[in-house]
């Protein structure tokens, strides 16, 4: 059904550390990896999906490592992917980096989460909250008897044990949104969408039930409120701890939330607002002699509202040298390693606009290879400021206790995949 | 201190010491030793010599501990089976244990010991464990089963744990149930016929529960087996398409992609007119395209499904162009991807976007990518034909950059624009051929070798730009050297004077020092056609070629079907079906989408009513010929010239070139034989062979009846029966009937006069108001004799088309006044367009082609004729009589079509493609005409033609 083997290698493609979950596959198939990655690497097509015979892999990379999934059967290659980005997810939690050696640090922690993330191939628990109530680094220092499997693990509620305790009871609710921008050459936008997210920090007592309000469109269609200040979501993914049908029938977004830090939903909206920060940039290249940049930025955005560490990214050749800048406002940076330059601008308030010019000499040699024309990218932050709209109207909560609990919200704007192809 | 230590004793002698260290009385040095065990094994040295040592520290209440043990024993049970006996006792003990977690821990790694003699002592735990009060442990156990029937399958039959494993789909506990659900799911797959997996309404209505409350990957579970479900009926379909629904806003893409298959597969039962159905067609694009916002690898799988969906149901994502523009960070498997949709997704309405941003990719570096976008601009071109000059404008700007590959790319897809759009976009031509000294692919050379030959007359040094060629041939690669040699062979038909030399280059060197057998084959049969009867060569090689269709990768339909119930798994991302690349599977049962349970078959809008998307499943267009079809053309095969050295193909495409071959042969014998009087016949000649084994009988007899009325002669054109155009009470007792016909080329007005009144009628006079084709009386009306009462007269009135024109509504109504000694009468009448058609109306092939083409295809009119049931050849035979002139018949995927032409008397072309399915009596008709609203009285007439 998913994976026969699980293995993690080094960028050598030497094996870490691996599992054989079904016995299958023949495990010395995985040294046929790295060579065949790298055969696919110099043809230029790599793809995360590699095959020998009748053995296939599927891959993943993280920092230094290779995380490879091996299968002989029509293995569901999307559960396969998302089970191996839970791994990293987990063992980063439990390891605070992933990384090769953190992998051998802490290799019998790593043994013993490979047998509990997955069996014959079927993934199981991968809360990682909940399985370090009963798979810890100090596993030592427990003795059997006190350790059990906590309930949690087989509840229809598998991301919250019983009996947490806080002396204030709080919660804490991001609302985070990216803008997503294409631009193309002629200044024309291709493509724009906010991605949302609604992060929560929960230090609650109990069991409490939550229920989140937002002025989503959809609902106030449904109670028949005035849709003025609401928003279309045009698809909105959940956590698995909201009841998808409840949703699903009548909007509401009720739950029990996993204790601590969590992503409780994420939209996407396909809103054609106006981009916040708009670049327009001429790029004029003198061959063997010069590169000319001047950028002008413009905020678009309220008044009231200030962009933070404002970073604007332009490409310059790879062959470039004695870089000189000059800003109105911020400093400008020449990072060659990226043949980017970087132009900061710590605050960047809504409506005003800034110019930066920048200037490069070019060798009077061609250089042989060719070089694409990457994309002028933008990133900032605005605080305080949801680009979309979105607000969270109310946040219930009820324990059996009956306690007093307090949300508290943040709003904030940020750059998503933010690009401006340029002319050059 | 962390576990890295362990891993650095590299010493000799360290077994030894090792050995040492295990049996050590203090616990806590055994567990050290028992960690630099395993710490040697992961690093992959051989420590399988310390098995019983190992197996000793088992017995401890350590849980860290014991699982370091088991994961020993994991490892190297299989390598030392005997030994592995020695931990039997310990597992039995620990299944019994107070604490669940160590009975779950023992019970699982005894499933994974794949020794047999250790299975059979697993029986009895495992199932005390499936029965287990913890769900923990039952969990654990219900995957036991799986693992323990890979191993000996008989053994879990035998035991009844299957049954068990059942029981458990209806356990209280969401996560037993999802992992019962996939044991039993991964246990079915290996016993395709063992019918484990039993689903009915009622252990469905318990998945659907159960996947409300479990996690993440129980719901893929559930998901991937509700997916092989078959509904009962429309009913049922939508109920669970209704509960699974929800699931496409998990935010896990895995559980999206499983839900995605289900409704996918499952709407496929709903009928199309119900208001559910586009409900769930709507709530399908927003999670698709949110998925193109995962992690990359998950990304890539979502655009190969994505791709299947398009071709499946392209209504679902036709308004989400924009977000499969690529972006400059895109991995290039993800840019590669996308371009692929972005072209399937092109249409009028988006093309414009789409070249803006082809081009774009087009000048970037990567070079696959790059090709790929030239190519998609080539394919563009031949989709959306409103594009075409656009693209080839685009096409000819990246030929002056003069990038090496972008020209090579460029020259492939003009190629294929060139076929699809003949006489259109030529002059570029010149254009291309400065470019023949950069071309250095196989492909780019035999494309650029193809127009040159194919268009050698317009080319005044193709002789030389050939030529050139032709020094390297042998380190050319074949499909070079194929190219090369078609492309000599028609230059030298269109310019034999000037090329003899070099025909006969090519052939000797094709034929003479190639080892190669196609070439070889291909060289003789041109030097032979070429030697016997250069018109028949002419015929053959400068055939008209079929026109290329305008998606030519698409999934054969029944492939895309069996994918679409995969959705989510590699074979979905292979394209592949699974048995194509998993071992063990030849017996398994190909999926398939279940058939649809409504009665409304009609597709939603015109748009969908291209191949694959609208067709019903049980009924898919077929790519490759049915049995019958086959039979059909080879019958055709064997009824041509006794030279045809084509033999039977197994393609579609490859038979439609064998049967083009021969058709233009058989054209061409024909026209020879042309002075026994047969010019006339021209193509229909070869009409009357029975062509189809699955005609009706009737259409058979009918044939026959044909053929007996002899090749070539008239079988007289249809006539109406008489109508009553002016009944008695409106003209004072005259009553006037009539009807038109077409006789010897002359348009005769039959008309029956009958006296029904009391007094006798004299004085007859006719006139014509004016019409929309001149028609006017040639002679004056002659009746005979005076019409007596209750006495009937017939007359036959010649017309002419030279009288005054007005365009009438309808056209084709005609106002008559007929006067007698009583009174002056007004009547209309509506007459048959047929009686307009010419005898001279049949066109050349050439001209045929290039006039429809040139119409625009706004001026297309399409008919369906319904309950008509003819064979191809007595409709040509039929329509003949009629003037109605078939000029080639072409046997596309089965059908017949029938290429049609017919010429008014004031000189207007009607064109006509006449689509037979055989043994279907539904013909479709498309007409092109430069005054289209004729179109509508030419379909009269072909019913009134063909039906009576």
């Amino acid at each position: 059904m998913s994976a026969s083997a699980v293995f993690i290698l080094d960028m050598k493609g030497k094996v870490l550390i691996s599992r054989n979950y079904k016995g299958d596959v023949d495990t010395t198939e995985i040294d046929h990896f790295l060579p065949l990655l790298m055969q696919q690497e110099e043809e230029g097509l790599t793809c995360p999906l590699l095959s020998r015979g009748k053995v296939h892999f599927l891959w993943i990379k993280h920092s230094n490592l290779y995380l490879v999934a091996l299968t002989m059967k029509n293995s569901n290659a999307s559960l396969v992917y998302s089970f191996l980005y839970k791994l990293v997810e987990v063992f980063t939690e439990y390891f605070k980096e992933l990384e090769e050696e953190s992998i051998q640090d802490n290799f019998v922690v790593v043994y013993e989460l490979l047998d509990e993330l997955m069996d014959f191939g079927f993934p199981q628990t991968t809360d990682s909250q909940i399985l370090q109530e009963y798979i810890t680094q100090e596993g030592n220092k427990l003795e059997v008897t006190k350790l059990r499997v906590p309930n949690t693990v087989t509840n229809a509620v598998s991301w919250r044990s019983e009996g947490i305790k806080y002396k204030k009871n709080e919660v804490f609710i991001d609302v985070i949104e990216s803008v997503n921008l294409l631009v193309n050459a002629n200044g024309n936008v291709l493509s724009s969408d906010i991605v949302g997210s609604v992060k929560l920090k929960v230090m609650l007592s109990g069991m409490p039930e939550l229920r989140l309000g937002l002025n989503d469109r959809v609902l106030f269609g449904l109670t028949g409120r005035d849709k003025g200040k609401s928003v279309v979501m045009e698809d909105v993914k959940f956590h698995q701890c909201v009841r998808l049908s409840r949703f699903e029938n009548d909007r509401t977004i009720s739950f029990i939330p996993p204790d601590g830090d969590s992503e409780l939903m994420s939209y996407r909206i396909n809103a054609h607002v106006k981009p916040l920060i708009w670049i327009e940039s001429v790029i004029e290249k003198f061959s063997h002699s010069r590169v000319e940049i001047m950028v002008k930025a413009k905020g678009q955005f309220k008044k009231q509202s200030v962009a933070n560490s404002v970073q604007i990214s332009v490409p310059v050749p790879s062959d470039v040298d004695s870089p000189r800048f000059k800003t109105s406002v911020g400093s400008a940076k020449y990072v060659p390693e990226k043949n980017v330059v970087i132009w900061t601008i710590k605050s960047f308030p809504g409506g005003k606009e800034f110019l930066m010019r920048a200037h490069f000499g070019l060798p009077s040699v061609d250089k042989d290879e060719l070089e694409g024309r990457p994309p002028i990218t933008v990133k900032f932050e605005i605080p305080y400021f949801t680009v979309s709209g979105i607000q969270v109207r109310y946040m219930k909560i009820i324990e059996k206790s009956g306690y007093q609990a307090l949300p508290w919200v943040r709003y904030i704007t940020q750059s998503g995949d933010y690009q401006l192809r340029t002319n050059s | 201190m962390t576990d890295s230590k362990y891993f650095t004793t590299t010493k000799k002698g360290e077994i030894f010491e090792l050995k040492a260290e295990l049996n050590s009385d203090k616990k806590e040095k055994k567990k050290e030793a028992v960690k630099k065990v395993i710490a040697s094994m992961t690093v992959g040295k051989d420590v399988s010599a310390l098995f019983p040592d190992v197996v000793n520290c088992m017995q401890t209440d350590n849980l860290e501990l014991k699982k370091l043990v088991y994961l020993y024993l994991m490892n190297y049970a299989k390598s030392q089976p005997d030994m592995a006996i020695m931990a039997v006792n310990t597992f039995v003990k620990d299944c019994e244990d107070p604490n669940p977690l160590i009975r779950a821990l023992a019970v699982r790694t005894m499933g994974c010991i794949r020794v047999d003699k250790i299975t059979e002592y697993l029986c009895e735990p495992l199932r005390k464990c499936l029965k287990d009060e913890d769900p923990y442990v039952r969990k654990t156990a219900a995957v036991c089963v799986a693992k323990l029937h890979d191993i000996n399958a008989q053994l879990v039959e035998d035991q009844g744990f299957l049954d068990t494993l059942k029981d458990l789909i209806s356990d209280s506990n969401p996560m037993v149930v999802a992992n019962a659900v996939a044991a039993l799911s991964e246990i079915a797959e290996s016993h395709p016929n063992s019918n484990l997996l039993d689903l009915n309404p009622q252990s469905i209505n318990k998945l659907l529960t159960a996947l409300n409350e479990c996690t993440e990957w129980g719901q893929i579970f559930i998901l991937d087996c509700l997916a092989n479900y078959t509904p009962r009926d429309d009913r049922e379909s939508q109920s669970i398409c209704e509960r699974v629904t929800p699931r496409l806003s998990h935010a896990n893409s895995a559980v999206v992609l499983s839900a995605v298959k289900v409704l996918m597969k499952f709407m496929e039962m709903l009928p199309k007119d119900l208001d559910y159905y586009g409900t769930l067609l709507k709530k399908l694009a927003p999670p698709l395209v949110t998925l193109l916002s995962a992690e990359p690898e998950l990304q890539y799988v979502a655009l190969r499904n994505i791709n299947l969906i398009v071709q499946k149901r392209p209504e679902i994502l036709k308004h989400e162009m924009k977000v499969f523009f690529v972006k400059y960070n895109d991995p290039i498997y993800i840019k590669l991807e996308k371009l692929d949709i972005m072209i399937r997704l092109a249409s009028q309405a988006n093309i414009a976007q789409v070249l803006a941003e082809l081009k774009e990719y087009a000048t970037e570096v990567d070079v696959d990518f790059v090709r790929k976008a030239v190519r998609a601009i080539g394919r563009c071109a031949i989709k959306v034909e409103q594009s075409a000059e656009r693209c080839v404008s685009t096409l000819l700007d990246l030929i002056q950059t003069k990038v090496n590959y972008v020209v090579q790319e460029a020259i492939v897809v003009i190629k294929d624009i060139f076929r699809k759009y003949p006489n259109k976009y030529e002059s570029v031509i010149a254009t291309l051929c400065e470019n023949l000294d950069s071309l250095d692919e196989p492909e780019a050379r035999a494309a650029m070798i193809w127009i040159v030959g194919e268009y050698a007359e317009r080319i005044d040094n193709a002789d030389e730009l050939l030529e050139s060629f032709l020094e390297g041939f042998h380190d050319e690669s074949t499909q070079v050297q194929l190219q090369l040699l078609t492309a000599i062979v028609k230059l030298f038909l269109k310019k034999p004077t000037e090329t003899q030399e070099l025909v006969q280059q090519v052939l000797s060197l094709a034929t003479q020092d190639s080892d190669n057998p196609d070439l070889r084959d291909r060289g003789y049969i041109y030097w032979r056609l070429l030697s016997t009867d250069p018109v028949a060569a002419k015929e053959v090689v400068l055939a008209e070629k079929p026109l290329i269709s305008e998606e030519t990768d698409l999934i054969e339909p029944t492939l895309l079907d069996e994918l679409i119930c995969h959705i989510g798994t590699l074979a979905s991302v292979y394209h592949k079906p699974p048995n194509a690349f998993v071992e063990g599977s030849r017996g398994v049962q190909h999926k398939r989408l279940p058939p649809r349970t409504g009665s409304n078959e009609s597709p939603e809008s015109p748009e969908l009513a291209q191949p694959a998307a609208a067709q019903p499943v049980d009924q898919p267009p077929a790519v490759i010929p049915s049995q019958g079809d086959l039979l059909g053309d080879l019958l055709n095969l064997d009824l041509g010239p006794p030279t045809s050295g084509g033999t039977p193909a197994i393609t579609s495409a490859m038979q439609m070139g064998a049967m083009d071959l021969l058709g233009g042969g058989l054209d061409s014998l024909v026209m020879q034989g042309g002075a026994g009087g047969r010019q006339e016949t021209g193509f229909g000649g070869p009409a009357v062979m029975p062509s189809s084994l699955n005609a009706p009988v009737g259409g058979g007899l009918g044939d026959l009846f044909d053929l007996g009325s002899g090749v070539g002669m008239p079988t007289g054109s249809y006539v109406v029966p008489k109508t009553v155009w002016l009944p008695a009470m409106k003209a004072k007792g005259l009553e006037i009937s009539g009807t038109f016909a077409r006789r010897m080329g002359t348009i005769q007005m039959d008309v029956t006069f009958t006296n029904k009144a009391m007094q006798i009628m004299t004085d007859f006079a006719i006139q014509f108001n004016r019409n929309s084709f001149g028609l006017s009386p040639a002679a004056p009306l002659q009746l005979a004799t005076p019409l007596s009462p209750n006495q009937t007269i017939e007359v036959s009135l010649p017309l002419s088309t030279v009288g005054p024109v007005m365009k009438m509504d309808p056209l084709n109504n005609l106002q008559v006044a007929v006067k007698n000694n009583i009174d002056v009468f007004y009547f209309s009448s509506l007459y048959p367009i047929n009686i307009l058609f010419v005898e001279d109306g049949k066109m050349e092939r050439q001209v045929f082609l290039a006039t429809w083409k040139d119409i625009p295809s706004d001026n297309e009119a399409q008919f369906q004729i319904k309950d008509c049931h003819l064979n191809s050849d007595a409709v040509s035979n039929k329509l003949q009589s009629n003037n109605i002139f078939t000029i080639a018949k072409r046997n596309v995927e089965g059908q017949d079509m029938l290429y049609q032409s017919m010429k008014l008397t004031n000189g207007i072309w009607i064109l006509a493609e006449l689509r037979i399915q055989p043994g279907s009596p539904n013909f479709t008709l498309s007409l092109k005409c430069r005054a289209p609203e004729i179109s509508q009285f030419v379909l009269q007439s072909y019913e009134a033609v063909l039906k009576n």
